[in-house]
């Protein structure tokens, strides 16, 4: 302890591991899993960090957070200093610190990983949000001078609260508008209390809303106002970040029976509308005995995962590739793996039984086998002929992807759309074909993740705010 | 928080709540509806609009109190507030001068047929309404019919007013004498739809019907409101809610509308206590 300098060097291979329920407890109930450090132990893994001269770690960050100076300052143990230094570029860090995948960005690139186990930049980070919040030490900071412009940003998840947080900082006047009664997007429909609990996210949003950003939820752009009424209304820009929206299905026989969701319905279900704690909550969701998953992404495996809180006997992942080509964050796999659920590789659906009264009673499946890479550099699933079979189950999730949602597009004309119905927009700038509308997040890309939207609302709100001459 | 600031009961079972909704009462057309979730643990329920009042900032809502939801919403009073509403929701309906046009509602669908065959008597066509409900208590809006068609017919199935029989009965009659009609629109109970799709069917009739299926957020977002429509899955939400009547796999939507009908009943027993 007599050279720091020296101790500094000195590279501790290990992670301090993070307290969690055990798998045996958690399926009985919806809180979240992973709970979190101690105080004593976010400064113990913060003091792993080898604060490098030029970090590798930030360029790995959509939203280039300062990372080495925010877990500086936690080892030193001032959070609420850490806390501020992360949300100068991050209004939402109890989200990323939890759904980001850290393993492919930031930690990716952490030095101390290419020996051992990277700094938990990602756990650092969800505690320092979290210690801020529990502690009531948020802030906002001051506010700035108005500069008397409007921005409408349409979609309050990840992009539309990044891109309404950077502008209200800029002095702009920005209204929020959410369709649903709930802000947040896919925080709040989609990603499951166990991964995300719900008054994080609100107190979040909350955030966002001290800053001075006006949030009109139950507004749905397209109908309500259009675009082009947007503009009219005295709005100078428009960011449109109204993620992919619409549900995939298999099209496949027997896809309408009941008992077969989206993964959008099932998740809207127990996520936003709390169908896990019906009847005190009244939408309701079946309690299904065997359920088959298909698809193998993040969304797949919060399906399965909520399927078995819901009481589930057995829960089938059914993917048409191998564990290999999983698009799923590891992590998500092994807890779905932990938690009990039955994976069915190489096998996809053919058609889908009911009986007399029109619900599902099974699903035949065609066992597949991987062929010649395919245009994403993956080998390609070939069925194996003859090996169909029936897998018996009274509900199936579709968590296969999304669609573009036509909505807001088809009541904005000018606007540029791909064959796939997703708007085009510039990848630095988020411009569209039509002047002063930018967009970012799913609705641009397809189906990404989290902080990816969030880098995309980060870069529209700079081109906004280049476009409207910073203000003046 | 949406105000309610009138309130009737056209017929026994049936609310009318008026509410202040201005951006909405800008927007909205005949055929579009609303969802309504009226507090924090309540589910979000589709409702087609009654009628609007642009400059007065208000819409008007029609439903049969047969769950939970619209059993608490029958219990409101002016004054009350209901905590979401979101809308105008769906595609509105086709308002041309069509020539001679059959308006047909069943039960609470006459609340919502009402607005279209107004604009279509507004449009210059020929209107025949057809009404028609279990019984007399059960019949709504038939004098605002009256006022915006060149003839109106009225059925109950227990002959308590008006003809005794279904609303099929004098379609079919008007199509057999030779009559020839340029539409027919058709808004009720999923069955009643069927049935007046099969009776215009042979006579090649373009009709219309506005179909009811589950519904969750009602932006195109979850998919439970798909329903088969000339052999291709749509969404109620944002394809429809009107289709053409004689694609729809309505037996599929009957099917569709019973999944939670257990539930359902533990829902209103729970208030009925």
């Amino acid at each position: 302890m007599a050279d720091e300098g020296k101790e500094k060097k000195q590279i501790r291979p290990h992670r301090v591991p993070m307290a969690e329920q055990p798998a045996e407890e958690r399926i009985k109930n919806f809180r979240e899993v992973p709970l979190g450090y101690t105080e004593d132990q976010a400064a113990e893994e913060a003091a792993r960090c080898l604060q490098c001269k030029k970090p590798a770690c930030s360029t790995g960050c959509p939203v280039e957070i300062d990372i080495p100076a925010f877990i500086s300052l936690v080892a030193e143990k001032q959070f609420a200093a850490a806390a501020r230094k992360i949300k100068e570029t991050n209004s939402l860090p109890a989200v990323c610190g939890r759904v980001c995948p850290q393993e492919i960005q930031c930690e990716s690139k952490c030095v101390v990983g290419k020996k051992g186990e990277p700094v938990s930049i990602g756990r650092l980070e969800r505690f320092v949000a979290d210690w801020e919040r529990e502690k009531g030490k948020v802030e906002p900071p001051p506010k700035p001078k108005p500069n008397h412009k409007k921005v409408a940003v349409i979609g309050s998840g990840p992009a539309g609260l990044t891109v309404a947080s950077d502008l209200v900082k800029r002095g702009y006047g920005v209204t929020l508008f959410e369709a649903l009664h709930k802000t947040g997007g896919v925080l709040v429909y989609g990603i499951p209390e166990f991964r995300l609990p719900k008054a994080i996210v609100q107190a979040e949003v909350d955030f966002v809303e001290s800053l001075g950003v006006e949030i009109k939820t139950n507004s749905l752009i397209g109908t309500l106002y259009t675009v082009p009424e947007l503009m009219e209304m005295g709005y100078e820009a428009v960011f449109i970040g109204i993620g992919a929206g619409g549900p995939m299905f298999m099209n496949i026989p027997g896809e309408a029976l009941n008992g077969v969701y989206s993964a959008n319905e099932f998740l809207t279900r127990s996520n936003l509308m709390k169908a896990y704690l019906f009847p005190a909550y009244d939408t309701p969701i079946k309690k299904s005995k065997k359920v088959a998953v298909v698809g193998a992404g993040n969304v797949a495996m919060d399906s399965v995962r909520t399927a078995i809180r819901l009481g589930a006997e057995e829960v089938y992942l059914v993917y048409r590739r191998s564990e290999q080509e999983m698009p799923a964050r590891v992590e998500e796999i092994e807890r779905a793996k932990e938690e009990g659920a039955i994976f069915k590789l190489l096998t996809n659906p053919v058609r889908i039984i009911g009986d007399d009264k029109g619900w599902v009673t099974s699903m035949e499946c065609i066992r597949m086998e991987l062929g010649e890479p395919d245009d994403s550099g993956r080998r390609r699933p070939v069925p194996v002929k003859g090996s169909e079979f029936i897998l018996d189950v009274d509900s199936i999730i579709m968590a296969l992807g999304t669609n573009a949602n036509p909505l807001l597009p088809r009541s904005t004309p000018g606007l540029t759309l791909n064959k796939w119905g997703y708007i085009i927009a510039d990848e630095e700038s988020c411009r569209t074909s039509i002047k002063g509308v930018y967009a970012g997040g799913d609705i641009v890309t397809g189906s990404a993740t989290v902080i990816l939207a969030m880098g995309a609302g980060r870069k529209a709100a700079k081109a906004i705010d280049a476009y409207l001459d910073g203000g003046r | 928080m949406y105000k309610v600031i009138d309130k009737q009961k056209p017929a026994t079972t049936v609310t009318l709540l008026k509410l202040q909704a201005p951006e909405i009462a800008r927007k909205v057309r005949p055929g579009q509806f609303v969802i309504i979730r009226l507090n924090e643990p309540g589910e979000r329920i589709p409702l087609t609009v009654n009628n609007f009042d642009r400059e007065e900032g208000t819409i008007t809502i029609v439903f049969q109190e047969v769950g939970k939801t619209t059993t608490m919403l029958g219990r409101l009073n002016p004054g009350d507030g209901i905590a979401d509403l979101v809308g105008p929701l769906g595609r509105h309906t086709e308002i041309e001068k069509f020539g001679k046009v059959i308006c047909i509602g069943g039960g609470v669908g006459t609340a919502v047929i009402y607005p279209i065959t107004r604009a279509l008597y507004q449009a210059g066509n020929e209107v025949i309404g057809i009404v028609g409900a279990r019984a007399k208590d059960l019949l709504t809006f038939t004098r605002e019919m009256e006022a915006v068609s060149h003839r109106l017919i009225i059925t109950t199935d227990d002959g308590s007013m008006g003809r005794h029989g279904l609303v099929t009965d004098p379609l079919r009659e008007i199509l057999e004498s030779g009559d020839t009609i340029d539409r027919v629109i058709a808004i009720g109970p999923a069955v009643m739809m069927k049935f007046v799709c099969r009776t215009t069917e042979p006579y090649k009739i373009k009709t219309i019907v506005s179909l009811n299926p589950i519904m969750l957020d009602a932006t195109g977002m979850c998919g439970v409101c798909r329903v088969m429509v000339g052999g291709e899955t749509k969404f109620g939400c944002v394809d429809g809610p009107e289709f053409d009547g004689h694609k729809v796999d309505f037996d599929l939507l009957i099917n569709r509308l019973r999944q939670y009908l257990a539930e359902e009943k533990i829902s209103l027993a729970a208030i009925e206590g």
